[in-house]
């Protein structure tokens, strides 16, 4: 079991230098001292406080911390979706100043345009980008098996269950063949076992896709189950006060969570959580 | 529409044409207060084949048509406009409000003195009583769009323009055709207000006309009830409009 604080850990090697820009492989992340404050009425609010974090290609980055520590702020932030005061933000070393075509994303809830159906929900970020009805339906038929949903094209969000529901918003994050995948507590909302199962489903998933993926989670289990590195945040304003390498082959098990190796990692991730 | 609601509505028509036959045998009016249905019945089908009522029914019609267009045309850019920007409701509000508080039937006339007896005021008059429940059905239905799939709509890339034609009027639409159900019977008011203020053909002249110049209540009658299936029939196109564009959901 290797633990390393972020302090003693070496740099991960993937940085800027050397872009990889292969589709096929994961994107690059580099996140370098992003700060962000968010003026409201009440008075500016710091949301992030430094961030530095990266992400090999191919890699799965558990991002867990306290509540309102920026988590999904900083999801926004590498997503193009908020621009920080500070810092900046590669994707294979170039750098990312608005929404990207190579970062899909799945919110916390499923965002599906109730009005369409499954098909329609799935392919909108490629009629968006404006490619042709052949060629979308092409994609659909590769993204619904991708996700299992072949069969549901048809039925309205209305009809579905919630997993289903945040399956369809996968298959759509996925639609464009993102290099980087964020995950913003993606099944937060599910039941615990249909939770696992989607975990489970997610790691196949990323592993047929081979994207580099950023997920936000609640959930100690959740981020030592999904992720090569588990990143903490502190509480606001976020800053990485932890990264932790996840000792655990791959493809997971659910049964690996058992492992009493594993448990030092959670109370040292617990230790983090609490002193953040 | 389905054999069951069909039968419902007929049933209630033909419960209000009772009623209105026993209010006149039970009360006792004459013709010439409240004539019995089947007085108005068969004056409204004289009245057709004498071809009495087309021109009038034509004219009103187009008031009608044109005035939608117009007043909803303006009342769904404004109700945009409202939503999106909290200068142009601060500045344009009181405005919208003060127009819809101040009664039509007290305008028209104004509106007669400006733009004459022709169609461009009645036009107007039509839009003005239009306008304010669309704009503000559209005001609401933008605004309850969901901020979470304009931020999708955002981290796909989408643009303004898509913005608002995939997300923003899909979903504003259930509220907008609300606004529209109740602007579209308005339409009516409007049309006949106008002509009341001075015209020379439309239904409302004939009301006008039945009543004082040839005192032909029966006609008068049967003018309403024509105003009144105009109505009917207007609203009915919206509610299919409806059903066909947000029933599936």
């Amino acid at each position: 079991m290797s633990v390393a604080d972020a302090t003693s850990m070496p740099a991960v090697a993937t940085e800027t230098s050397a872009p990889t820009s292969d589709p096929a492989r994961g994107a690059a992340l580099t996140v370098r001292d992003v700060e962000l404050t968010f003026r409201t009425a009440a008075g500016p609010r710091p949301a992030l406080g430094g961030v530095t974090l990266d992400v090999a290609p191919g890699e799965v980055i558990s991002l867990i911390g306290p509540n309102g520590s920026g988590k999904s702020t900083l999801l926004r932030v590498i997503g193009g979706l908020l621009t920080p005061d500070a810092g900046t933000v590669l994707l294979d070393g170039r750098r990312i100043t608005g929404p990207d075509p190579a970062i899909g994303i799945a919110f916390q809830d499923p965002r599906l345009l109730p009005w369409r159906s499954v098909a329609r929900n799935v392919t909108y970020p490629l009629e968006l980008a404006g490619w042709s009805k052949e060629r979308r339906e092409a994609r659909l038929v590769d993204v619904l098996a991708l996700v299992d949903l072949e069969g549901t094209e048809a039925a309205r969000p209305a009809q579905l269950s919630g997993g289903m529901r945040q399956r369809v918003a996968l298959a759509r994050a996925l639609a464009l063949e993102p290099r980087l995948l964020l995950l913003d507590e993606p099944f937060s909302a599910l039941d615990a076992l249909t939770r696992e199962r989607f975990n489970l489903e997610l790691l196949e998933l990323w592993s047929r896709t081979s994207a580099s993926i950023v997920v936000v989670t609640h959930s100690i289990p959740e981020a030592i189950f999904l992720g090569d590195r588990v990143v903490v945040l502190s509480s606001a304003p976020g800053r990485v006060v932890a990264d932790l390498a996840v000792d655990l082959g791959r493809p997971r098990r659910l049964e690996a969570l058992d492992d009493a190796s594993l448990s030092s990692l959670a109370r040292a991730i617990r230790g983090h959580l609490a002193a953040s | 529409m389905t054999a069951r609601a069909f039968v419902s509505i007929a049933a209630a028509l033909v419960v209000g044409l009772l009623v209105w036959k026993a209010i006149v045998v039970i009360g006792g009016y004459p013709p010439f207060i409240l004539p019995p249905p089947e007085a108005v019945g068969g004056r409204l089908v004289e009245a057709w084949s004498d071809g009495i009522i087309q021109p009038h029914l034509a004219a009103t019609l187009q008031e009608i048509v044109l005035g939608f267009a117009v007043g909803a045309g303006a009342g769904l850019v404004a109700g945009y406009a409202l939503a999106r920007s909290a200068l142009i409701e601060r500045v344009l509000s009181p405005y919208i409000v003060a127009a819809q508080a101040t009664p039509i039937l007290a305008l028209a006339p104004v509106l007669y003195l400006w733009f004459g007896p022709g169609l461009p005021g009645k036009v107007l008059i039509c839009a003005l009583i239009v306008f304010f429940p669309i704009a503000v059905a559209t005001m609401v239905g933008v605004r309850s769009v969901d901020a979470g799939l304009i931020e999708l709509g955002r981290s796909l890339r989408a643009s303004r323009r898509q913005i608002l034609t995939t997300l923003e009027v899909p979903g504003a639409l259930p509220s907008i055709l609300g606004g529209m159900r109740v602007g579209v019977t308005l339409a009516v008011v409007g049309a006949i207000v106008s002509e009341w203020a001075g015209a020379s053909r439309g239904l409302g002249v004939l009301v006008n006309l039945a009543r004082q110049s040839l005192f032909d209540i029966p006609l008068m009658f049967a003018t309403l009830v024509t105003i009144a299936i105009v109505g009917i029939c207007l609203y009915a196109i919206v509610v299919l409009v409806e059903r066909r564009l947000v029933g599936a959901r």
